[in-house]
């Protein structure tokens, strides 16, 4: 009796241990399966991109949608945002008395960083669940079936549109972020930190040198093409209904904003040793 | 004009469709029965090439889908028509956009002439063009989306082969007669194939007078009303066995 319940419990304890390991690596086949799927389908969208035929229409719709749909909330962020750095640096500076380079610090961590990220996110967080949303629900009520049925690519109608419209979007809303961010700064500037208009602006532009607005632009351009790819490939393999494209949508948001955080990082360290010298 | 060979069909390595061989004259109908989740959907989505089989060959018109290129596929389907489950309108579009789709998308004609063909096709299904030409589909009821994209179908390119993938579920009994009319007459007047997936009984007695049952991703009844009144196979009288009633009724008026 007693040996059976040992043997029973040793059996349970190896399928545990089991258990574990079959999860971690059903995990990591799903995850490496996801990744090459989605790269097999980056791969279509950039091919419709190259094709003939395109959607002119469909591309300025979104452009509409994603620009001016996130103009708002893009600025709204980066004014409080601008504005929290600037008291955060304004303080530790005077310390130092070294309060006349806030312009430089301000200019410096929003255009290579704060601007590109915080618009990045926006993005993420507002236009890729649209997106995924609104091809996964066609997805799953067969209009994408449809489409195909009557001769169209979903890809060159729905991706394609988009990635154009985002790649074009989001260095320019990124551009609003910046401005809006800088002027918060001043705000701060004058009105709590008691310096003068002329030395803030004069020591921000100090900073606006080619080599950060490279920096400033080029991860925008880049956050772009995986919101992009990252949203419409949810989308398309959204599966299981109303319930599924739920999850889908919730998925391309977390992804995406991951993503976003991970490629920044990465940008910044390479970019950064590879044009030092214009920095 | 259409024929399965052999054709077996899984998702994931999940058999959907194990061993399926029919053909379809031209100018023939066909109902598809069989409970749901038995493969009835996904053998339409072969017909129309938007899944491949494992094994097995879909010929149409002799040749072999199966193999084709995207472009080929593209010439096949302008001769084959679906009309999808709810009818899978363009939720973005307005119904006149929606019927017009395949016009505006392919040729050159100008906005009035598609205009005209898409009043002429919405007269067509018994629709009145002046009151829904401009709205958007969710404003409208089940069945009149059902017939709006049985339009959408037609209008696309003469197609010579209409499949209809459950035309009348979850329509209410006047809808679901106006439906079946408006199918007949389309097979009738356009003298074309006419596949219908249904499995609603008394529909498909409506629709054409040859049956295939698929149970179970298998086919396993392939025959007329009399025949299958007669079929002792288990499964098909297990599916039937609901339908006995209509079934019987109408086998009456046919000998009155
Ligand atoms: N995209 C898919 N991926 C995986 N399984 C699917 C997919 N589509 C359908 N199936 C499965 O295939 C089976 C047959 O589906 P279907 O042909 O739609 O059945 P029916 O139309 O007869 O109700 C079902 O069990 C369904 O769950
Ligand atoms: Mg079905």
């Amino acid at each position: 009796m007693t040996c059976l319940s040992k043997a029973a419990t040793i059996g349970l304890k190896h399928e545990r241990k089991y258990a574990i390991f079959a999860a971690v690596n059903s995990w990591l086949k799903t995850f490496a399966w996801d990744f090459q799927q989605l790269f097999l389908f980056s791969l279509r969208v950039i091919r419709g991109m190259v094709s003939r035929k395109f959607y002119i229409s469909e591309t300025l719709e979104q452009m509409y949608l994603i620009g001016v749909g996130s103009l708002y909330l893009v600025l709204l962020a980066g004014a409080f945002a601008g504005q929290g750095f600037a008291i955060a640096f304004s303080n530790e500076l005077a310390d130092f008395g070294a309060k006349n380079y806030l312009g430089r610090i301000m200019s410096i961590a929003v255009v290579r960083e704060l601007g590109p990220t915080l618009t990045g996110l926006m993005v993420a967080a507002r236009v890729s669940s649209g997106i995924t949303a609104e091809i996964g629900a066609m997805k799953s009520s067969n209009q994408l079936d449809a489409m195909v049925s009557f001769g169209i690519d979903p890809i060159q109608k729905l991706a394609v549109p988009r990635l154009i419209a985002l790649v074009l979007m989001v260095p320019a809303l990124t551009i609003a972020c910046d401005a809006i961010a800088i002027t918060g700064g001043w705000i701060v500037a004058t009105l709590i930190a008691n310096m003068s208009t002329a030395i803030y602006w004069s020591s921000m532009k100090e900073r606006l040198i080619f080599g950060n607005l490279f920096i400033g632009l080029l991860k925008p351009f880049v956050f772009s093409f995986f919101i992009a790819f990252i949203a419409c490939y949810k989308g398309f393999s959204a599966r299981g209904g109303t319930k599924g494209v739920g999850k889908a949508t919730t998925e391309s948001v977390v992804i995406s904003s991951i993503t976003i955080l991970i490629v920044n990082f990465f940008i910044t360290k390479l970019v950064h040793s590879a044009i030092r010298g214009y920095l | 004009m259409i024929q399965l060979e052999n054709v077996t069909f899984a998702y994931d390595e999940r058999p959907i469709l194990k061993n399926v061989s029919f053909s379809i004259d031209e100018t023939e109908s066909v109902v598809i029965m069989g409970p749901s989740g038995s493969g009835k959907s996904t053998i339409l989505r072969l017909i129309m090439g938007l899944e491949c089989p494992q094994e097995g060959k879909i010929l149409v018109d002799d040749a072999n889908i199966c193999v084709m290129n995207e472009r080929q596929k593209q010439e096949v389907r302008k001769r084959i028509a679906m009309v999808f489950q709810e009818g899978a309108l363009f939720d973005s579009l307005t119904v006149g956009e929606n019927v017009g789709f395949y016009q505006i998308e392919h040729t050159r004609m100008s906005r009035s002439e598609i205009e005209q063909n898409v009043r002429q096709m919405l007269g067509f299904v018994g629709l009145r063009a002046d009151e829904i030409i401009d709205v958007l589909p969710d404003q409208l009821s089940g069945g009149m989306r059902r017939r709006v994209a049985i339009g959408r179908a037609l209008l696309s390119t003469n197609p010579r082969v209409m499949l209809y993938d459950e035309p009348t579920t979850g329509l209410d009994p006047e809808a679901t007669e106006m439906v079946l009319e408006l199918i007949n007459k389309a097979t009738v007047e356009r003298n074309i194939s006419t596949v219908v997936v249904t499995h609603q009984i008394p529909d498909a007695i409506a629709l054409a007078n040859r049956f295939i049952v698929i149970h179970g991703g298998e086919m396993v009844f392939d025959g007329d009303l009399d025949a299958l009144r007669v079929c002792d196979e288990p499964r098909v009288r297990d599916f039937l066995q609901p339908f006995r009633e209509s079934i019987g009724k109408v086998n009456q008026r046919q000998f009155v």
